[in-house]
Order: C-alpha cells, then sequence, then structure tokens
C-alpha cells in the first residue's frame, strides 16, 4: 500500500509523528488561547511569547540552578503562570470595560517586549537543550524515540485533564457560568475578577508548559514563538473557540495534516494551515466547532 | 469643521512643500511612503472599526511587483507602481472576501494568518529572489521626462504620491459612503436593519485600504530601489498599527504623526540595536494603557475641552 502512495512507510511515519508533536503543540497553545479567550474575551498575542520564555525558564532552571527537566516541567509553568498573574492585575485588568482589540494591542506590545528582552540577553542563535528521555523504541515500521512518544502522550493527558477541569468539576462549573453571565454569578458571591485572574494565569502557565516540552527537541531561541503563534492563531479560527474538545481535536488534527502535506507536496507545508483556513472560513465562518457571535 | 481641516492640510502640504530644504529628503520620503500606508490602514480601523494585523502583504507585495516589473520586464516607474497597486487592490479583494465573515479578534487573526501565508509565498517564490530581495530598481525618468534620479526631484513626486492617496482618503471618509463605514463601526446590526449590505461596504473599503497600501509600498519600492522580505513580515504589520496608535485612530492627520513620530525614532535609536524592539513595545503599551487616542487625538480633546470651559 504505501509503495503505491510512492513513500517509504518509514518516512511516512516519520512524519506523522512530527505532525502528531507539532499537533501536541498546537493544541497545548490553543487551548490555553481559548481558555483565557472564554474567561477574558482577550486574544493574548503575548501567548507565543510566554511559551518562548518556558523554554527560556526550563534552560535557566538547568544552567543556573542545576534543576532537572522533570522539575523545571512543574516549576517553569508557575514561574511563568505568575509572570501572567502579574501581568493581568497590572495592565490587562485596566482594559475590560474598553474595546477588545486594546487588548490584542496591549498583549501585542507586551509580545515585542518580552521578545526584545531575551533577544538582547541572548541572542537570536538557539542554546541547546539536552534530551532527558534519549534512546527509543524500534516499532517495526518506524523508530520511536522516548521524549518524542513522552510529548504526544504527556500533552494528550495534559489536554484531557483541562476538558476534565473545565467541563466535569464544581470549579469549572464556576468558571462556564461566570463566563455566560459574570454579574450573576459574582451577585451569587463568587470572586469573579480573581477567577479571571486565576484563568488567565492558568492559560498562561498551559503555554510555559508547551515551552518546557518544546525546550528538548527546537532549539532555544528567542524568536521560537513569534512564528508559531501565528500559526496557532490560524488553528484557533479554524476550530472555533466554542469548545475546548474542539480546540483539542482541531490542534492534532492539523499537525497531522501539516505532516502528511511535508511527505507529498512539502512545498505547501508552511501555507497549508492557512490554506485550510480560508476554506473553512468560506463555507462555515464560525469554524469547525464554533458558534459565530 | 471642515474648512478646519482643510486648512490643516494646506498647512501641512505646504510645510511638506518647503520640509527638504531642510530636512534630508530620503528620510521625508520614507516618513511620506509610511504615512500613507498609516493612513490608508486607519481608513479601516478608525472609520469601519476592522483591525487588519495582515496589511504588511499589500505594502510588502505591491514593492515586489513594482520592483520587478520595473526592474526585470523594463515597465516606465508610473507603470510599475500602477502595477503594485492594482496587484494590491486583487490581493485585498481575495484576503477581504475571506477575512470579512469574521468580526473583531477573529477578523485580526484571519488577516495576520493570511498575511503570513503571503509571507511564505514571497520566501518560496522564484521572482522576489528570496532572502536577497530585488535590489538596485532602477529609477527610471517619471512619463519620460521628470528625471527622478535626484532625491530632491524624487521627493515632490512622493509628496503628490501622498497627497493624493490622503485626499482620497479624506474624500471617501466625508462621503456617503464613508459615514455609511462609520455607521457600520458605531452598530453593525443597526446598518445591517437599516438596509446596508454592509459586507459590500466592508469589503470595498478593504480593497481601497489595500490598494492605497500597495501604492505606498511599491513607492518605497522605487525610492529605496530595493524590495524585501521586511516589507512583508507580520512586524511590518504591527509596525503600522503602532504608528497609527500613536498618532491616534480614527484621526484624518493622526497617521501622518505617528509614521513621522515612528521612523524619527527608529533613525535615532537605530544605534541601540537590539533595544529598538523592546521600545516599541514599551511605546506600544504606554499608548494603549494612557494615551489611546493617540497624540492627534489627545491633542484635539485637549482643545475641544479648553474651548468647552472657556465657553462657560
Amino acid at each position: 500500500m504505501f509503495e503505491l502512495l510512492g513513500v517509504p512507510p518509514q518516512a511516512l511515519f516519520g512524519q506523522l509523528l512530527l505532525g502528531l508533536i507539532n499537533g501536541a503543540f498546537y493544541a497545548l497553545l490553543s487551548l490555553g488561547l481559548a481558555v483565557i479567550f472564554g474567561m477574558l474575551n482577550v486574544i493574548n498575542f503575548t501567548h507565543g511569547a510566554q511559551y518562548m520564555m518556558g523554554a527560556f525558564a526550563a534552560w535557566m532552571l538547568l544552567q543556573y540552578a542545576g534543576l532537572p527537566f522533570w522539575v523545571a516541567l512543574v516549576v517553569a509553568p508557575l514561574i511563568i503562570g505568575l509572570t501572567g498573574i502579574i501581568v493581568e492585575r497590572l495592565l490587562l485588568s485596566r482594559l475590560y470595560h474598553l474595546d477588545h482589540l486594546y487588548g490584542l494591542l496591549l498583549t501585542f506590545g507586551l509580545a515585542l517586549i518580552f521578545e526584545g528582552l531575551f533577544r538582547k540577553q541572548f541572542g537570536s542563535s538557539g542554546l541547546p537543550y539536552q534530551n532527558p528521555l534519549p534512546g527509543g523504541v524500534n516499532l517495526g515500521f518506524m523508530f520511536l524515540p522516548w521524549y518524542r512518544g513522552f510529548i504526544v502522550m504527556f500533552s494528550l493527558v495534559v489536554c484531557l485533564g483541562t476538558w476534565f477541569l473545565i467541563e466535569r468539576t464544581k470549579l469549572g462549573a464556576y468558571l462556564r457560568a461566570a463566563t455566560e453571565n459574570p454579574q450573576l454569578v459574582q451577585a451569587f458571591g463568587i470572586n469573579v475578577p480573581r477567577m479571571i485572574t486565576l484563568t488567565y494565569g492558568f492559560g498562561v502557565a498551559l503555554a510555559g508548559l508547551a515551552g518546557v516540552l518544546a525546550a528538548p527537541i527546537y532549539s532555544v531561541t528567542p524568536v521560537m514563538g513569534a512564528n508559531l503563534i501565528i500559526v496557532v492563531f490560524a488553528v484557533v479560527v479554524i476550530g472555533g473557540m466554542g469548545s475546548i474538545l474542539g480546540s483539542i481535536v482541531t490542534g492534532f488534527g492539523l499537525g497531522i495534516v501539516e505532516g502528511f502535506t511535508k511527505v507529498f507536496y512539502p512545498e505547501a507545508s508552511n501555507t497549508v494551515i492557512f490554506i485550510i483556513m480560508a476554506i473553512v472560513l468560506m463555507i462555515r465562518p464560525a469554524g469547525l466547532f464554533g458558534t459565530q457571535r | 469643521m471642515k474648512s478646519n481641516d482643510s486648512l490643516m492640510i494646506l498647512a501641512l502640504a505646504a510645510a511638506l512643500a518647503v520640509a527638504p530644504f531642510f530636512i534630508y529628503p530620503v528620510f521625508l520620503m520614507k516618513v511620506l511612503c509610511f504615512a500613507l500606508f498609516a493612513c490608508a490602514f486607519n481608513l479601516l480601523i478608525g472609520y469601519v472599526g476592522l483591525l487588519s494585523f495582515g496589511h504588511a502583504m499589500f505594502f510588502g507585495f505591491a514593492a515586489y511587483v513594482s520592483g520587478y516589473t520595473v526592474k526585470t520586464w523594463g515597465f516606465p516607474t508610473e507603470i510599475g507602481i500602477l502595477a503594485g497597486m492594482l496587484v494590491s487592490a486583487a490581493l485585498g479583494l481575495v484576503a477581504g472576501l475571506i477575512a470579512i465573515r469574521r468580526q473583531g479578534i477573529y477578523f485580526a487573526m484571519v488577516t495576520l494568518a493570511l498575511a503570513q501565508m503571503v509571507f511564505f509565498f514571497c520566501v518560496q517564490a522564484k521572482f522576489t529572489g528570496g532572502e536577497d530581495g530585488i535590489q538596485s530598481i532602477p529609477r527610471r525618468a517619471l512619463f519620460g521626462v521628470i528625471d527622478i534620479r535626484n532625491d530632491f526631484t524624487l521627493y515632490y513626486v512622493v509628496l503628490a504620491i501622498f497627497l493624493a492617496g490622503f485626499l482620497v482618503i479624506y474624500r471617501t471618509i466625508h462621503s456617503p459612503f464613508g459615514q455609511v463605514l462609520k455607521a457600520i463601526r458605531e452598530n453593525e446590526p443597526r446598518a445591517i436593519s437599516l438596509g446596508y449590505k454592509v459586507d459590500n461596504y466592508k469589503l470595498l473599503a478593504f480593497v481601497l485600504s489595500a490598494a492605497l497600501s500597495g501604492l505606498a509600498g511599491a513607492t518605497k519600492a522605487i525610492v529605496f530601489q530595493l524590495a524585501t522580505l521586511t516589507d512583508v513580515t507580520w512586524q511590518m504589520s504591527g509596525e503600522v498599527v503602532l504608528m497609527t496608535l500613536v498618532g491616534g485612530m480614527g484621526t484624518v492627520l493622526g497617521p501622518f504623526v505617528g509614521a513621522a513620530i515612528i521612523i524619527a525614532m527608529q533613525n535615532y535609536l537605530a544605534q541601540f540595536g537590539e533595544w529598538v524592539l523592546v521600545i516599541q513595545g514599551v511605546i506600544f503599551v504606554t499608548t494603549v494603557m494612557l494615551f489611546r487616542r493617540g497624540v492627534v487625538g489627545e491633542i484635539g480633546a485637549y482643545l475641544a475641552k479648553a474651548r468647552g470651559t472657556a465657553k462657560e
């Protein structure tokens, strides 16, 4: 069958795995964006920069404190989430009464600042980060490096965990209620502003987590988030931000599509997601899982 | 109000006419190109309420088209610029048809993604020269008679282009068409219920804005004899947002003032190298947090307030 497609199975499955990994990052990042958007009505343009900062946090924890990857996997997202909370309290929270576009502009400015500061400090070339799970297993039809398998599984667990937290727990019920009608929820005695702050912190921590996961396989550079975030925006537009599961499915699905494009028509691999976005917008403007608002 | 505006525009035109006697003309031409770009962008954000985060695709692609047609196909300068503008308008029509299907924040994300697609196209396409771009684009005599190899002469050509574009935008804003655009910005559902085909209006405004951005980009390619990837990046899209925001969104002169400020800043800050990005970000954040109306908007508000208290 694979010979019929004119591609050796090694290459096909190799790209499929790469696609799954890219998809894992798309899913984690678009999930964070969706969680933030649902609560704050803000598109977090700083998301890419926060992903980059997560990778740098892992690198710095190893370099300056000697903390291994597995510690960084927990600590770095907490640090990045904390910076997010500071940003929300100091800046973002003052813009909620205005047009949502100002939130976008503010977070864009913040992204420039963060990226610029890291570029000033570390230069534009990449910093290496050692693979915490060397080796792999030969599956017969392909070679699966342990760490790459781990990324896919781990991000799946995190995504589904987030889904469970929001859709199946009491805290999540408060959150969904506050998204629908913040005044009413506040009248019931729930501290909505604090929930908003924590939601932003959580979404940003997800970006930081994705950054930590990316550190060992992509080189750690100040610009690693800037281009990725634009693709993630396209993913978000395709999926629509209406549902949590939707953004997970879209993220992984588009990663796989991109992987296959690399096999069959490499010239389009950079643009395929944008093309899909254009098509989806023509047929179903609200996105695959979204509701028009 | 209106005579006030035309007085201001006349004063601006007069000031720009004598400016090259005091300021380096190449710098002024850069300001004018970006000012036209920002004015075209402002037409959307200021008067229709659409935030396009991908306007670099029109600016940069037109630069490539005019550069390529003039250099490789030997087009006359004026036809090359026109070609860049027309291609941008066509690109604007396609991008607009896709983008206006979503509103608000989604519109910004869609335009950004479409611009990134154009960027990747420019990276891969042969005619753009990839990383090198199109270099040493000839400055052929305009209409066969006006020698534009001289920066001083070229300045007045660029000034004429800028003023023409500026007046087109000014007329558009103050036409019945412009009134409908403002109605859409203020309350889209009501504009729809009044029977306006909102999508057609938005699309037309988008194409007009794209064409004028293309005019700016094509002119820039002739002035600097260069068309590169820098002009199609998302950073360029961000820059024009910054210029318009700093000058004042939805004001007639704001984009010009903002462009002048940002270009001057880039000139003086070039020595700080890496810090430019940080400084731009800080300006972005400060403007959004403290001076949302921008320089021109804040001055206007101050004057209006002073006049109000004077009356009382």
